[in-house]
């Protein structure tokens, strides 16, 4: 798909209400956004304005209350549960703020563990090492998450999120546990990822600097994407 | 890879492993060693009725086999046994309870020996005077006895005149005459012991001895041997099936418990499969593979722990108890733990794979 065909993501009214007992907590309420293939965005915005929300329902991990989310021609409001599994294991790769690495595997069981759900047969191939490569973690494979530190745990999960070769990368706020240091050697991976093999990626930071990474800057308050911060 | 993190997960937390996969152990254990006894004790009483060697067994009408209390036969019987057909030797027993599962046997000793090819004494000789027993080599390590010792039963004390190789009908032995004397049984004997002149006439003595004390219960050895089984023994099977359920409660109680824990602490975990695309099925998967190693580890450790109690039983009580290794037994008592353990996962099993995964990860 090239930048003026159907976009990758496209997202129109979406609405998202959690219930907490008897309280009723809107959390998108009308978000539209197109994302085009190969695009980098960023989207920042208070804390408790709906980011995440966004992300789970991308990523197929929670349903929309109303709307519609067309990734890659695939309908997500109208999917099963089992269908939007599927999704998560085709379409998309998380990277968490807290890594979220399963603490009792190593890091290259890690990535193995995400290749065995997706049925994929476990990468050796030329492509994988480059990446890993890229990523500077190649040393570090054999090591649990517990002993290694963030910055490495960070960048195993990168690893672990676009081994399968999705069509989106969702970061949540994949710097926010690291020091400027490592913040910075993340943030120039994903820009190389993004640049080198073309990678759609969605990004959400509360850090300008971060942000300053991406093509496009998506601003979002109050479960909606605002013009102006 | 699924079975990787399986086992990765069970080494994590290695001290609630190893309590849950003891405590099946310890379950699996209890039925093996429960059955090895069962089987053990009664293939040791086989092997001393055998011992004896007689052909064909005379028992008073309407006794049991198991447990031989009273003594209602006369003497006279006896006689008329020895001048059937076929009869080459028959010798009689009195037999009194001493309590527990032990009995003293009343013989006599010269038709006992020649029936049964005679004792080996490891120490000391027969009877020499009214108060002299003769033991087993196993009543004498059981109770720390040897030739000269005293020993109480029956209120008296009795001394130890000699101790004999083990397999010959009983443990305890004293002249016939005291035991039917002391037990008010004068004149009376528990059962007839008949030896056969020829094997092969065993049909015919049989049909004789049958015609000729129609009241009596006659068995062939083989009969009677067939009838020392865990089938005849009443009480033992409900027994068993009691300690089976109870294992299966217990090994669901505590599969439960190691589970439940494992999914309330994991709940992070849980989110990150789902979020890497895994089904509730596979979730569940992995709690259940990881609950049938702990059973099948915990089941191969009671197996393993049943030789720890057979030589316990053989080392402290081998005059009462015989344990056998029943290996027949392995499997039932391994499916018994993994069904017990396989319910006990259930539950947080499908808390598990039912679990939201938002929940899980939105903790930032
Ligand atoms: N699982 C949940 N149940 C109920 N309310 C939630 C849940 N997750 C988020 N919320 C609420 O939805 C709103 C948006 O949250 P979130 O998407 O996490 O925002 P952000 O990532 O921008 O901080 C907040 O008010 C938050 O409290
Ligand atoms: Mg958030």
């Amino acid at each position: 798909m090239s930048e003026t065909g159907a976009p990758l993501i496209e997202v129109r009214g979406l609405r998202k209400t959690y219930r907490m007992g008897e309280v009723d907590v809107q959390a998108l309420r009308g978000v539209d956004l197109s994302v085009q293939k190969g695009e980098f965005i960023a989207i920042v915005g208070p804390s408790g304005s709906g980011k995440s929300t966004l992300f789970y329902i991308l990523g197929g991990l929670a349903s929309a209350s109303a709307g519609s989310v067309l990734i890659d021609g695939h309908d997500l409001a109208a999917m099963s549960d089992q269908e939007r599994t599927q999704i998560r294991r085709e379409l998309v790769g998380f990277v968490f703020q807290r890594y979220n690495l399963l603490p009792t595997l190593s890091a290259l069981d890690n990535i193995g563990m995400a290749q065995f759900i997706a049925g994929k047969p476990r990468h050796t191939e030329g492509w994988f090492k480059q990446t890993l490569d890229l990523l500077g973690v190649s040393h570090r494979l054999g090591h649990k998450p517990q002993s290694l530190s963030g910055g490495e745990q960070q960048r195993i999960a990168i690893a672990r999120a676009i081994v399968n070769h999705p069509a989106i990368l969702l970061a949540d706020e994949p710097t926010g546990n690291l020091d400027s240091e490592n913040s910075e050697i993340v943030l120039k991976l994903m820009r190389d990822l993004n640049e080198r093999l073309g990678q759609t990626i969605l990004m959400i930071t509360h850090n300008p600097e971060a942000a300053a990474y991406a093509h496009r800057i998506v601003h979002m308050r109050d479960g909606r994407i605002v013009q102006h911060p | 890879m699924i079975n990787t993190l399986v086992i990765e997960n069970l080494k994590h937390r290695w001290v609630r492993t190893m309590l849950s996969a003891l405590a099946v152990g310890v379950q699996v254990t209890m039925i093996l060693t429960l059955v090895g006894l069962s089987y053990g004790t009664l293939e040791e009483m086989s092997q001393r009725s055998r011992g004896v060697g007689a052909d064909i067994l005379v028992r008073p009408p309407g006794t049991s086999i198991i447990g031989l209390s009273t003594a209602p036969i006369p003497e006279k019987v006896l006689d008329f046994v020895r001048k059937l057909p076929h009869v080459a030797i028959a010798t009689g027993i009195t037999v009194q309870p001493i309590g527990g599962v032990n009995s003293v046997y009343g013989i006599d000793m010269e038709s006992f020996s020649q029936m049964s090819g005679g004792f080996k004494f490891v120490a000391g000789g027969p009877f020499q005077n009214s108060d002299d027993v003769v033991i087993d080599e196993y009543w004498a390590q059981q109770n720390r006895l040897r030739v000269g010792s005293q020993t109480q039963f029956m209120n008296r004390s009795w001394r130890v005149c000699g101790v004999v190789e083990p397999g010959k009908l009983a443990r305890m032995f004293l002249p016939i005459k005291t035991v039917q004397d002391l037990s008010a049984n004068t004149g009376k004997l528990t059962m007839i012991y008949v030896k056969l002149d020829q094997p092969n006439n065993l049909q015919a003595a049989l049909a004789a001895v049958k015609n000729a004390l129609p009241d009596y219960q006659i068995y062939s050895l083989e009969e009677f041997l067939s009838l020392i089984s865990v089938n005849n023994v009443p009480g033992l099977k409900a027994f068993i099936y009691v300690v089976i359920a109870i294992s299966v409660v217990v090994g669901f109680l505590v599969v439960f418990l190691s589970m439940y824990t494992a999914v309330l602490e994991r709940t992070r975990e849980i989110g990150i499969l789902k979020a890497l695309g895994a089904t509730p099925g596979f979730v569940l998967s992995v709690l259940v593979r990881e609950t049938v190693v702990l059973a099948l580890a915990g089941s191969a450790a009671g197996i393993v722990f049943t030789y720890g109690t057979r030589w316990a039983i053989m080392h402290y009580v081998p005059g009462s108890l015989t344990q056998t290794i029943v290996p027949e037994w392995w499997p039932i008592a391994t499916l018994v733990s993994l069904t017990g353990s396989l319910f006990g996962a259930l539950y947080p099993g499908w808390k598990a794979a039912r679990q939201d995964a938002i929940e899980a990860l939105s903790y930032e």
